[in-house]
This record gives structure tokens, sequence and C-alpha cells, in this order.
């Protein structure tokens, strides 16, 4: 039988929840950032199969590769630390606890795609975080890099996504912004802006020292590597763990002190995922590529757990009621359809459902994805959708004889 | 750019206040959600509609609808 967590390579060394690890101990621990391996590093990203850690699961290599074979313009770096996705805890975990490792892979991508400038953007709510990476670069002092400052980003779902940290970091104005034109070309000041997941960069720090084939020796499916997600729900163990990818939900779930009979449902990916039955879903391997394939998410790495006994339509609805007060506020379709949505949502779980609620919900799902500056309404529909499949009788039951059964009981009596 | 000159709508969402005349000008192309808020439907403008298609992006009281060539990476 294995240990759990099965591998630790971001959160090897002292123990997570401690003080941030000192970078006396992080250099005695990894040693320097090799110098000779920072040339053939974007090669070697492209090898190790790493995919983005920020939700969207692109290729690492690929996207560094683009910006350094860009045409012209000196380049700026993001390290995306806004993490303002509620149920996820990874980056602030990570820039909490191995702030160095952090920086290390900012680092490496300036030079790789030859930026001239690093932003770190740490969610601002994130204190430890926030505190552990503005004295991480202190004791760096003077060492040979791109100047390098840390921006706090404001509380804010929105914050994190890549137009609104560059909009923000340029004019303190966290909503995303229309694209074209796009970030790599015109992003921080106008240069062409490379924007990574802070867990993204940290891995590519180790990859740099210890290479792709140690890279992809983990990895039990598609996806080669390791990578952290965050356990909430119905677990004794709730937070973050570091696992091999294609690891099974049962397996964390267990890991984590769920058992099949306790966990009704599982939303993977975080607010911007999907729903799927507990049993559906208990054997399926946490791996991106695979995920996908199957028109899952893995998302930011979430693994949240819907006890029995906890209302599925509840759950959602208190979701899609954070989603639409989480707008940015610009885009019609967003302000007044998501709106529109939760509210319909929150009346159907309430036992309060008008007659064609359930039509409407269906309606404005289907009609509000694509219709924005941003992908924030695509993400909550997607949620909803996912809901209304895995939750459909439920939705029923709650909607046209005001009655739960889950709770076992009827929702119109006051 | 466009190689045979095909156009193509986009909404600036940003911009867009939801007057929805491009909805009442172009119902071809364009349908009005409840809050009068453009739905456009997909892929290239038809040759026979590009001169409404540009009268309707020329009413915009925002100039959130734009008529533009489609990108070459949107290209098949």
């Amino acid at each position: 039988m294995r240990t759990y967590p099965i591998t630790q390579r971001l959160l090897a060394g002292t123990p997570m929840g401690g003080a941030a690890e000192r970078l006396g101990a992080h250099v005695a621990r990894l040693g320097p950032l090799p110098g000779d391996r920072r040339r053939d590093i974007i090669p070697s990203l492209e090898a190790s199969g790493l995919l983005g850690r920020g939700g969207a699961g692109f290729p690492v290599g690929r996207k560094w590769r683009a910006m350094a074979e860009r045409r012209h313009g000196d380049a700026v770096i993001v390290a995306n630390g806004a993490e303002g996705e509620p149920a996820s805890f990874k980056d602030r975990v990570l820039m909490a606890n191995r702030p160095h490792l952090v920086i290390d892979g900012a680092i490496l991508a300036a030079e790789a795609v030859g930026a001239g400038e690093i932003v770190l953007y740490v969610g601002g709510e994130h204190e430890a975080a926030v505190a552990a990476m503005s004295r991480a670069l202190m004791e760096r002092g003077d060492e040979r890099r791109p100047p390098l400052r840390i921006v706090t980003a404001p509380v804010g779902y929105v914050a994190g996504e890549a137009t609104a940290a560059v909009h923000y970091i340029n004019a303190g104005d966290a909503r995303p912004t229309t694209t074209p034109p796009r970030m790599s070309e015109r992003g921080v000041d106008g240069r062409p802006t490379l924007v990574q997941n802070v867990e993204s960069l940290a891995y590519a720090a180790l990859i740099a020292r210890f290479g792709e084939d140690w890279y992809r020796t983990a990895g039990r499916s598609e996806t080669p590597g390791t990578g952290l997600i965050t356990v909430t729900g119905a677990a004794e163990q709730q937070g973050v763990r570091e696992i091999e990818l294609g690891t099974t939900v049962g397996e964390v779930a267990a890991a984590s002190g769920a058992g099949s009979h306790a966990v009704q449902a599982v939303v993977l990916g975080g607010y911007f995922g999907t729903w799927a039955r507990a049993e559906d879903v208990w054997d399926l391997p946490l791996d991106p590529a695979g995920m996908r394939a199957g028109g899952l998410a893995f998302g930011c790495g979430i693994v949240g757990l819907l006890p029995e006994g906890r209302c599925g339509v509840t759950a959602t609805a208190e979701i899609m009621g954070f989603m639409a007060d989480e707008s940015a506020g610009q885009c019609g379709p967003c302000v007044y359809g998501l709106r529109a949505l939760g509210d319909a949502t929150a009346r159907v779980a309430r036992g309060r459902a008008e007659a064609d609620d359930l039509d409407r919900i269906e309606r404005w799902t289907a009609q509000l994805p694509g219709r924005g500056a941003c992908h924030h309404p695509d993400g909550a529909v997607q949620l909803l959708a996912s809901a209304l499949d895995v939750f459909g009788d439920e939705f029923n039951r709650h909607a046209r004889m005001r009655r739960c059964s889950v709770t076992r009981s009827r929702l119109d009596v006051a | 750019m466009s190689r045979n000159g095909e156009r193509r709508l986009r909404v600036d969402w940003v911009r867009c206040d939801g007057y929805g005349l491009c909805g009442d000008m172009l119902p071809e192309l364009i349908d009005l959600d409840e809050w009068r808020f453009p739905i456009l439907r997909a892929g290239p403008v038809d040759r026979d509609l590009l001169h409404d298609a540009q009268r309707a992006a020329d009413c915009c009281p925002m100039k959130a609808l734009i008529l533009e060539p489609v990108p070459a990476d949107r290209r098949r």
C-alpha cells in the first residue's frame, strides 16, 4: 500500500504551515538555479509535458517559446498568484511556504524569453503569501536578475484573470480587458507580457534543476508529472496536497479521510469546473489531458466533495450567486444574464421557483457563453449545465414539487 | 490578412450598453436577449448582408459593434 501524499516535489522539505523556507535552506536543499540549464530550458519544458496550472492547462514550454520568438519588444513576466478562486488554496500555500521556488521560476522565465521585468502578482488577502514573498525578495538582495516587484492583487474572483491582472498592474483596475490586442503583444506598459501561474513557475524551477526526464518519472495516466490540488468538503483532512497526476478521485478522497459512502457528488476544477456523480468519477484519474478529453476540467486542481445529506441544488445556487456577485460589472450579458441565472437558481433551491424558471435557466445557460470580455460567465454556465445534468431530478423536484429529497423537507412551508 | 475578403461581426462587450439597435436593424444576423444585448450568429457575414452589417455597426451609439476581417487564425 502506498503512503500519501504520493509524492512531494514542490512541497518537499520542511512541513507546510511552518515558516516560509528561507533562501539559505532553499539553496542548501535544491542548489542554485544551474546556469547551464537556463539556455535550453524551453526545449526541456516542452519535453517535460508541463501544463499551466492557472486553470487553462496550456503547455508551458509552448507558451514560453512563442514569447521567446516574438518579433520585437522587451518582455515582462507576470507571476500570477492572485488565486481569487475561493475553493483553491494551493497557490497561497505554495507562496507562503516555498516563495523562492516561485521567484526562481519567474527569473528563469525572464531569462528564457528575454524579459526585462518581473511582476509578482499576489492576492492581497493572502497575507501569509504576501509576507513570505516580500521577505523572500528582500533575502535575495542584489543577485543578477531583472528588476522584480510585488503587486498585491485586490480581492475578487476575476482579479486573477490574465487580462485583469495586466489591467490592474497598468492602471489599478482589476477588470478584464477586451482582446485583441493580446497580452503577448501588448501587456504591462504596452510590452509583450507572459502571464504564468505561480505553481507552473515553481515546477519550471525544479525542471531546470533536475531535467525533464526526472519530471516525467511521475504521472500515472496521460499527463506526466505531479501537481498541487485542493481538497474541500466532505473530508476530514481538507487542504492542499501534491499528487502524482493520474491519481484517482477516490484515492485522493480516501487519503483525505472521505469514504465513497459519504460523498454524493464531486465538483472538479472549482467554480469554473463541473459537477459529477461520485460513483461516475471515483475511479477517474486526476489527469488534465485525460479529463479534458472526457469533457471535464482539472482546472486549478480543486476536488470538492459534496457530502451525502447536502443538497446539490443549494450548493450550486450558492456558487452561482457568488459568481454573479463576482462579475466585474462591465459586460451586459454577465451583469444581467449571470445575475438572472443566479437569482433563478436560488429561487429553485429555496422552493420559490416561478413557473418558467427551469426553462429560463436552460435558455440563459445556452445563450450566455462567449458573450463577454473574459470567460467568467462561461465558467459559471458550464458549472450550472453540469449541475442540471447531475442534479436534474432534484432541480425538477425543487421547482415543481417544492421538495428536497436530500434534506427530506418541504420547501414551501415557511 | 483576410484572403478572400471575408468579414465578421464582433461585439466589444465592455462598450456595449444594450441599446439593441443592431438587433432591430439586422435581425438576419443578430438576436437580442431579454436585456437587448446582442446574440450574434456565428461565422462570416454573407456577401449580400455586408452593406447592412456595416450600417448596423455605424449606427451603434456605443461603437461597440465592429465589422472586421475574419482573423487568419479563425479560418480553416
